[in-house]
This record gives C-alpha cells, sequence and structure tokens, in this order.
C-alpha cells in the first residue's frame, strides 16, 4: 500500500515530512518519554491486583500514600517476582514469594528493620530492635511456639498502608493504639483460649488516661503500649506494676515507698497500684476513695475500728475539711466581689489554698495523717487568712449602709420640710 | 390650657403670713436641702480625686524593682488576676511567664538548683523558656514581654 | 436691697431676666384627682439629668477598648472613691428611666393628652422612647461582659431581620460582620454623642411645646369642671407644683440611693468571643417582651420567616404608636374608645410579656 496516499483529514496527504523531521519528532518523542517510563518503576503487580475483588485486592491509592511505597519499598521488596513483566510477575524462579505465612512475617519485616545500616538509608533514628523485642513478648514467645492467631506486625501497622506513628490516620499512632490492639483483645470470643479478659478496651475508656487524651488532647497521657510495650508487649509483673506507673507518677511512688502498704501489700502478693486504682479503668480519684465510709476503698482490706481505718477517717476528715474551707472562702470573696468591694489579691492568695489541697491528695499515698496534715494545714491558714479579707471587705461594704442611712435621713428631713413648707404656703 | 376663672392656689402676699413658723420652717428646709446636697457632692468630689493606683493592671504590670531580684532567683507577682513568675536568671536577663501549671492549675516556682521551672503538686518541669520538658505539663507557660524601664521591671502581654 | 434682689437686678440689665421668667411665674398646673400622674414626665428628665452627671463621672475612668473596657469598670467599681455608687446609680437610674418614660407614655395616652393641639409633643415623646431604648442598648455593652456580648450578638441579629436593608443595618451596627471591639467603639460613640446630641435637640422640643400648650386637662376632667367652673383649681408651677416636684425627686434619689447601696449592679465575667454562649440569654427587661414575642412566632408563617414577620410587625405596630393622633379616629365617642384599647391591649402585652419572658427558660 502507498502509505502516502492515505487520505489524512479529508486531502491527499504527500510525504512531506523529511528524515530529519521524523528523527527529530521521535527525539523529541523520547526525550519526554524515557524520564517518565524511568520515574515510574514499572509495576504490573498493583496493575492486576488494584482491580481485583478481595482478598487480592489491594488499594492503589492507599498503596500510594503508605510510608513504604513513599520510599519506593514496593510489592517486589516483600513478595519478591518480576514487576516488569506481566507474565513473569508471579514466577518462583523470578523469586516469588507469594502470600506470606503470619509465622513468617516477623522475619520478613525484620530482614530490613532489624538491619541498622540498612535502616540509616532511610530514617538513621528509626530503632532497630523491634524484632528482638517482638521474641519477648507474649505475642512472639506464642508465635515461636506455633500459634499464629497472636499479633504479628502486619496485624498492628497494617499490611499496604502502613504510616508513620506520627501520622494521624497511622494504626499505631498514640490516639488510635487502644483500638488497634481492641481488635483482639477486646474480642470474646478471639480470646476465648487464652482465658484473658476482654474488658480492657471498654474500661480504658472509661480513664482519665483516656480522658487526657482523647479530650485533653495530650499526647503524652498513657495508652496501651505506654504500660505494656509495643515491640515487646507483657503485662508488667505484679512487683513492677509500681514502677510503671511511677515513670509518671513520681511522688506518689516515692511516698508509697515510705508508706505501711509498701511491706503490708508485698506480703500479700497485692498488686502496688492497681490494687486501689485498677488497670485499666482508672478513674478520676475523689476523696472518698479514702475514708471510712461507703465509696471508700480502705474497708476492703481494713475493717472497723482498726487502727488502718482510723486513720482514712482521719486523712478523709483534713481533705474535705480544707475543700469546705477553701469553698467557703471563695463564696464570701465571689459575693464581695459582686457588691464591688476589691478583693483581687484575695483571690489569688486563695490558689495556694487549693494548691495545697492537690499536694495534700498526692500526700495520701504515704498513708500517714500526719504527712497529709502539712498540707492541709498550709491550706487552712490560707483559707483563714483568705476568709478574713472576705469577712473586712464584706464590713467595708456594710459601713456604705452606714452611708446610705445618712443620706436617707437627710432626704427624709428634706421631704418632711417641703411638706410642710408647701403646706405653710397654701395656708 | 383653660384659665377661666381660676382658683389660684399659690403663696399668699407676704404680709398675711411671715412670722416664726414660716422662718423656721423655711431655715429647716433650707438648712436639710442643703445637707441632701452636701450628701450627693461628697462622693462625686471624692469621686473626681483620682486613686493611687493608675494602672488597671490588664496589659502590663510593673512587677519588680530593679534591684529586687538577684541572679538565678524569681517572684512571684499579680498580673490581673492570676500570678505570674518573674524570673532573673543567671546570666541577669529577665524572663516572665504565667505561673499556672498547665497540668492542674497549681502555681509553679523557680528551682535555683536545676535552673528550671518546677511544679510541686505533680513534678512537672518547665524550661526557662517556659516550655513543659518532662512530667504531666502538656502545654508550655504562657511567655509574656519584660522591659526594663529605668529602675522599673515592666511586664507585658505578648 | 436685698442680695437676691440685687442679683435679679443684675441679671434683668443683662438678660432681660424679668422678661425671661414672667411666663414661667404665670405658669399653672392643673389641679385635680389625676394631677399626680402629671410628675412622671418630670422624673425622667430628672433621671436622665442624672443619667447625663453620671454617665459624665464615668468617662473620667471608663476606657471604650476591648482590651480595657472590663478592667476599667472593674477599676470604677473598685479602686474609685465612690466608683462603686456612680456606677449602680448609672445603671439602676437607666433602668428607671425607662420604666418612667413608658409610664408617662401610658398615662398621657389614658388621659388623652395626645390630642390637637398636642400631637407633635407625642410625636417628640415617642421618638425619645426610642432614643431611650438605644440609649439601654448601647450603654448595656459597654462593660463588655459576657451577658453584654452576646445580648448584644443576638440584639444585633434581630435588628438584621428586617427585610433588604436588615444585613446593612446589622453590620452598621456591629461595625463589621460580627460583635467585636469595634462594635464597642461604635456603640461607646452612640452612647455618649450622638445619642444625647439628638436626645438634647428632641427633649428641647418637647420641653418648649409643654410649655408653649400648657398642661392638658383630661377630657373627663374638662367636662366636669364645664358642668360647674367653680370647681376648677389650677395651682401655680412656681412655687407651689415645683415644690412637689421636687418632693419627687427627692424620693427617686431616695429609691437610688437604697438601690445603689443595697442590690449594688454586678459585673459579671469579661466577655470571650470564642466561649459557647450561655444558655438562656435574655435582652434586658424593657426588650423582653419583644424577644419573647420573637421566641414564640412559629419559623415559617406561610412562606415568609416568622423572625422576619414578627420584626415587621414590630414596625409597623411602632410606626402607628409614634403616629397615634395623627391615626386615631375621628368619631368623637368610638374614636377614643378605640385608642383606649388598643392602649390597655398594648399595657397588657407588654406588662404579660415581659413577665412571660423573665420567667421562660
Amino acid at each position: 500500500m502507498n502509505y502516502s496516499q492515505i487520505p489524512l483529514m479529508g486531502k491527499l496527504r504527500t510525504p512531506t515530512m523529511t528524515y530529519t523531521f521524523q528523527v527529530g519528532l521521535a527525539s523529541v518523542f523520547l526525550w519526554f518519554m524515557i524520564p517518565c517510563a524511568l520515574a515510574q518503576t514499572p509495576n504490573t503487580c498493583l496493575d492486576c491486583h488494584s482491580a481485583l475483588d478481595a482478598p487480592l485486592n489491594v488499594n492503589a491509592t492507599e498503596f500510594s500514600a503508605s510510608i513504604h511505597a513513599q520510599k519506593e519499598v514496593t510489592c517486589v521488596s516483600c513478595h519478591g517476582g518480576d514487576p516488569n513483566s506481566p507474565d513473569d510477575a508471579m514466577n518462583t524462579k523470578a523469586g516469588f514469594k507469594g502470600k506470606i505465612t503470619r509465622k513468617q512475617i516477623p522475619e520478613l519485616c525484620g530482614k530490613c528493620h532489624s538491619d541498622a545500616a540498612y535502616m540509616r538509608q532511610y530514617n538513621p533514628s528509626l530503632r532497630t530492635d523491634q524484632l528482638v523485642q517482638y521474641h519477648t513478648s507474649v505475642h512472639g514467645k506464642k508465635l515461636d511456639a506455633g500459634d499464629t492467631k497472636v499479633a504479628v506486625c502486619t496485624d498492628c501497622h497494617t499490611v499496604h498502608d502502613i504510616r508513620p506513628s506520627s501520622d494521624i490516620r497511622s494504626s499505631v499512632n498514640p490516639l488510635n493504639i487502644a483500638t488497634t490492639c481492641s481488635h483482639c483483645h477486646a474480642d470474646a470470643s478471639y480470646m476465648r483460649p487464652y482465658g484473658i479478659k476482654t474488658t480492657q478496651f471498654s474500661d480504658y475508656g472509661k480513664s482519665v488516661h483516656h480522658e487526657a487524651m482523647a479530650e485533653r488532647g495530650d499526647l503524652s497521657a498513657p495508652t496501651c503500649t505506654t504500660c505494656h510495650g509495643n515491640h515487646g508487649a507483657a503485662p508488667p509483673g505484679v512487683a513492677s506494676v509500681k514502677n510503671v506507673c511511677s515513670t509518671c507518677h513520681v511522688f506518689q511512688s516515692q511516698l508509697f515507698e515510705t508508706s505501711p502498704h509498701k511491706a503490708a501489700f508485698g506480703a500479700a502478693g497485692l498488686p502496688g497500684c492497681v490494687t486501689c486504682h485498677s488497670n485499666h479503668q482508672i478513674e478520676h480519684p475523689s476523696d472518698v476513695m479514702v475514708s471510712a465510709g461507703e465509696h471508700s476503698i480502705c474497708t476492703t482490706c481494713h475493717t472497723d475500728g482498726e487502727p488502718g481505718l482510723k486513720t482514712a477517717a482521719e486523712i478523709h476528715t483534713q481533705l474535705s475539711d480544707l475543700q469546705t474551707r477553701i469553698a467557703r472562702s471563695k463564696e464570701i470573696l465571689d459575693r464581695a466581689a459582686e457588691s464591688g468591694m476589691e478583693v483581687g489579691q484575695a483571690q489569688l492568695d486563695l490558689i495556694q489554698a487549693t494548691d495545697a489541697l492537690t499536694k495534700a491528695r498526692v500526700s495520701v499515698h504515704s498513708f500517714r495523717a500526719a504527712v497529709v496534715a502539712k498540707e492541709t494545714v498550709s491550706g487552712t491558714a490560707v483559707t483563714e487568712k483568705t476568709y478574713q479579707a472576705g469577712l473586712q471587705a464584706l464590713r467595708e461594704r456594710n459601713y456604705r449602709r452606714v452611708g446610705l442611712s445618712i443620706s436617707l435621713l437627710v432626704i427624709g428631713a428634706t421631704l418632711i420640710g417641703l411638706r410642710f413648707y408647701i403646706r405653710e404656703i397654701e395656708r | 390650657m383653660n384659665m377661666g376663672e381660676a382658683v389660684s392656689v399659690a403663696a399668699a402676699p407676704d404680709e398675711k403670713v411671715s412670722g416664726p413658723r414660716r422662718t423656721f420652717l423655711k431655715a429647716f428646709l433650707g438648712g436639710s436641702v442643703l445637707a441632701s446636697l452636701g450628701s450627693f457632692l461628697y462622693p462625686v468630689l471624692r469621686y473626681l480625686v483620682p486613686p493611687a493606683e493608675t494602672n488597671m493592671g490588664v496589659d502590663s504590670v510593673v512587677a519588680a524593682t530593679a534591684s529586687e531580684l538577684k541572679p538565678n532567683s524569681a517572684k512571684i507577682f499579680r498580673f490581673g488576676s492570676k500570678p505570674a513568675l518573674l524570673i532573673r536568671t543567671a546570666e541577669g536577663e529577665y524572663r516572665a511567664m504565667s505561673a499556672t501549671c498547665t497540668h492542674l492549675s497549681c502555681t509553679v516556682q523557680y528551682r535555683k538548683d536545676v535552673q528550671q521551672i518546677w511544679c510541686a503538686c505533680h513534678n512537672g518541669m518547665y524550661d526557662l523558656n517556659g516550655r513543659n520538658v518532662s512530667g504531666p505539663p502538656p502545654r508550655p507557660l504562657e511567655k509574656y514581654d519584660v522591659h526594663v524601664q529605668g529602675d522599673e521591671i515592666q511586664v507585658m502581654r505578648s | 436691697m436685698s442680695p437676691a434682689a440685687q442679683i435679679q437686678t443684675w441679671l434683668d440689665e443683662r438678660f432681660g431676666w424679668a422678661e425671661l421668667i414672667a411666663p414661667l411665674k404665670k405658669k399653672t398646673v392643673p389641679h385635680h384627682h389625676l394631677s399626680y400622674w402629671y410628675f412622671l414626665g418630670g422624673m425622667t428628665l430628672f433621671l436622665f439629668i442624672i443619667q447625663v452627671t453620671t454617665g459624665i463621672l464615668l468617662l473620667l475612668y471608663y476606657r471604650p477598648s476591648a482590651n480595657e473596657a472590663f478592667e476599667s469598670v472593674q477599676y470604677i467599681n473598685t479602686q474609685v472613691r465612690f466608683g462603686w455608687l456612680v456606677r449602680s446609680i448609672h445603671s439602676w437610674s437607666a433602668n428607671l428611666m425607662i420604666f418612667t418614660a413608658f409610664a408617662h407614655m401610658f398615662s398621657v395616652l389614658f388621659l388623652r393628652a395626645y390630642r390637637k393641639p398636642r400631637e407633635l409633643t407625642w410625636v417628640s415623646g415617642a421618638i425619645l422612647l426610642l432614643l431611650a431604648f438605644g440609649f439601654g442598648f448601647s450603654g448595656y455593652l459597654l462593660p463588655w461582659n459576657t451577658l453584654a456580648f452576646f445580648a448584644t450578638k443576638v440584639g444585633t441579629e434581630v435588628a438584621g431581620q428586617v427585610p433588604i436593608i436588615g444585613p446593612w443595618i446589622m453590620v452598621f451596627l456591629r461595625g463589621g460582620p460580627d460583635v467585636t471591639g469595634a462594635t464597642l467603639t461604635r456603640f461607646f460613640g452612640f452612647h455618649v454623642a450622638v445619642l444625647p446630641g439628638i436626645t438634647t435637640v428632641l427633649l428641647g422640643l418637647h420641653i418648649a411645646l409643654v410649655q408653649r400648650f400648657g398642661i392638658s386637662v383630661p377630657p373627663q376632667v374638662e367636662n366636669e369642671w364645664s358642668r360647674s367652673p367653680q370647681q376648677r383649681r389650677e395651682i401655680k408651677f412656681f412655687p407651689n407644683f415645683a415644690l412637689r416636684e421636687l418632693m419627687a425627686w427627692y424620693v427617686v434619689l431616695g429609691v437610688l440611693g437604697v438601690l445603689a447601696a443595697l442590690f449594688p449592679w454586678g459585673l459579671g465575667t469579661k466577655a470571650d468571643a470564642f466561649a459557647p454562649a450561655p444558655a438562656g440569654i435574655k435582652p434586658e427587661w424593657y426588650f423582653l417582651f419583644a424577644f419573647q414575642t420573637l421566641k414564640l412566632i412559629p419559623a415559617k408563617v406561610a412562606h415568609i420567616d416568622g423572625e422576619v414577620l414578627g420584626v415587621l410587625a414590630f414596625g409597623a405596630a411602632g410606626l402607628l404608636w409614634v403616629l397615634l393622633p395623627f391615626v386615631e379616629p375621628k368619631r368623637k365617642a368610638g374614636g377614643y374608645r378605640a385608642v383606649l384599647l388598643c392602649g390597655v391591649i398594648a399595657l397588657a402585652y407588654i406588662g404579660s410579656m415581659t413577665v412571660y419572658g423573665y420567667v421562660a427558660k
């Protein structure tokens, strides 16, 4: 066929393109196409797998947003095979590993993530001991013993859309960790063979720690991994619970060390802080927790008449006393301020009393009334001072009423005078 | 207005009603009116005198005098209705910030030994720029500007 | 010559003093069983004078910026000697003034003092009442506390409901799309300059008209007096009525003193634009009846937005009220009965709606 005679746009085309021009055009074409081709490492895996249904489906958008894809660690890095060829893509001769079994996953991830020299290329400050830690964890030990139901890397980090933990969408971001753990640990039927409770997630949701993170946005608040560890996850032993809590709650722990409860709890094999505060459902402590009445925790062990319970009652009285006094001072100062009296300094001083109450509540962990008294006494002194200031302000306010009476008297006299004068001139 | 044959009730001509009673009433009325005017005028006159403290303490406060603080020491002062902390660092620089801990609102203090700001309630630590460096505080302390004007150390809201 | 007479002569030689005060010396006030209602006008005037005086005193210390307004009022309350007194009197007197203005207006209505030739006195008075509302609304914001901030937000939003020009009115009032420090500055300007200026002019006109036409006699009394002329009584303004009025003014002073000392006006907390509105925001009592009415109107009435309908209805009612002497039906007996009925209904409505607004959540 004489191509030069093919109609082009209705016109009979003659070969006007010279050889030079054709080469030039081709070069320009290649000039653009080669970089494009090089930039996109051919990934024939995704071409098919993004169109397949589950369980073979891989969401191409999600994967491209993942940290691995961004660092150009793609399908073949884990699954092997030949990404360039659509036919040999899954050829075992090309190194294709197929679906990685659960037992193989930690070692596979560890091939890169435990190689310090390798990881240095990507992020020199990333830890590389995750695999080692994992093998010390409950999950790791059970996996080594052949249980594939336990968590492996992909259960927490997800498979194809892994993100760094600082990313808020990551399943291992502090805000999401509890939810991630709950996928197994809140599933009663899944956890039945292990005989572990599954109430931790819902308990934690009611705790102050959860409130601090979820409501106050405090990312440093503890979540599951803070106390249990992440890769080396295991519940802290009874003896080491206190160490875990004291990482943050330093003062309470120091006081506990010198308190009578240390020996007592140790002898009874009680789990330190958890004994009174619980482990997951750690609620807002209240003054009634240390008392001799209803809602008291002390009565769990102490009985009526015991010196321990007497101390509890005393401490409770000290705390609620101070709280009442603070409320009383606040009320009188508010009243004075509303009437227009200047009580700013007294209101500022009252803050010290609130500070004392906070410190007194911490010192409860000494379980000695004398130690608590040190704070409550100084707090009480402040409330006394501020209450007197409030009284003084109200006295000044009453002085105004004296002034009012004087002017009312004078007004009254004028009114009487006017009345009689009018009567007089109209007689 | 229709006056018609109005029967006016008015002050009758003087010659009819003078005498001790009227004089007394006039004096009494005059006296009480003057007294009442005095009781109104007295507060107004005192009001007009500016009070000693002219600073309303909103945005700036004189926190201390230049000689008051030695290096590596601090003082708590009142800023508005809240406590604030004025620090003189070991190098002699002044720093000022809110003294209300961002954890549970205790009042913080300056620790000479570690040259940091400490909250005694739960062991929170802040550095000299108010940044929360350890313990429970979730946020830094609010910083204020410090200006040295002659002998006065003035602290202003940023 | 006595000192008083000497002063009089001195003034007369320079101001024509005798000629100036001659009409005042002749002025009389009708005296009958309904005369006591005549005090209300003067009381409103007296309270206005108190407002101007205490307002000027407050001006010496108040700072009209969002940053400092609250603290300056706190300063007046706590640091300035008798500042609490001046401020409480100013706040209480404002409320009393609006109350007496209402009472004065209704008494004029029921005593029919708005009839020819006193129509313009009524019109100027009605406008003065609206100006008093303006004073109240603008002044309320000046301490820049939470209640005032949100009450202003709601109030200006309602103003924005007027069709077509509403949004422009709202932006004009607020000095911007939202209530901010700009609103405070603007309201301050209205409160201490614009409104006083207009009020002075209108008040001058109102009082001049009252002097010109004298005090009106209610029709029923007038009829009685035409039947038996010897019953007609008029008392001289100076000194008789004036002394009585002075008694009334002293009573007002005593009441103000008691209120200021025993029920000082609170300050609340400083406004924070980012905090959520506290529950149950209500305007001051004199706006409550309108506010409550707007709350009760359903969201949509026959395809028209309920609030727009309410605002238009109040606007129409207000306009008719201002023009009352001109819209009163001319028929002899029936005409008045219509006005009487309207007056009673209006009073009952305002009264009951105010109470309702107070107790409603």
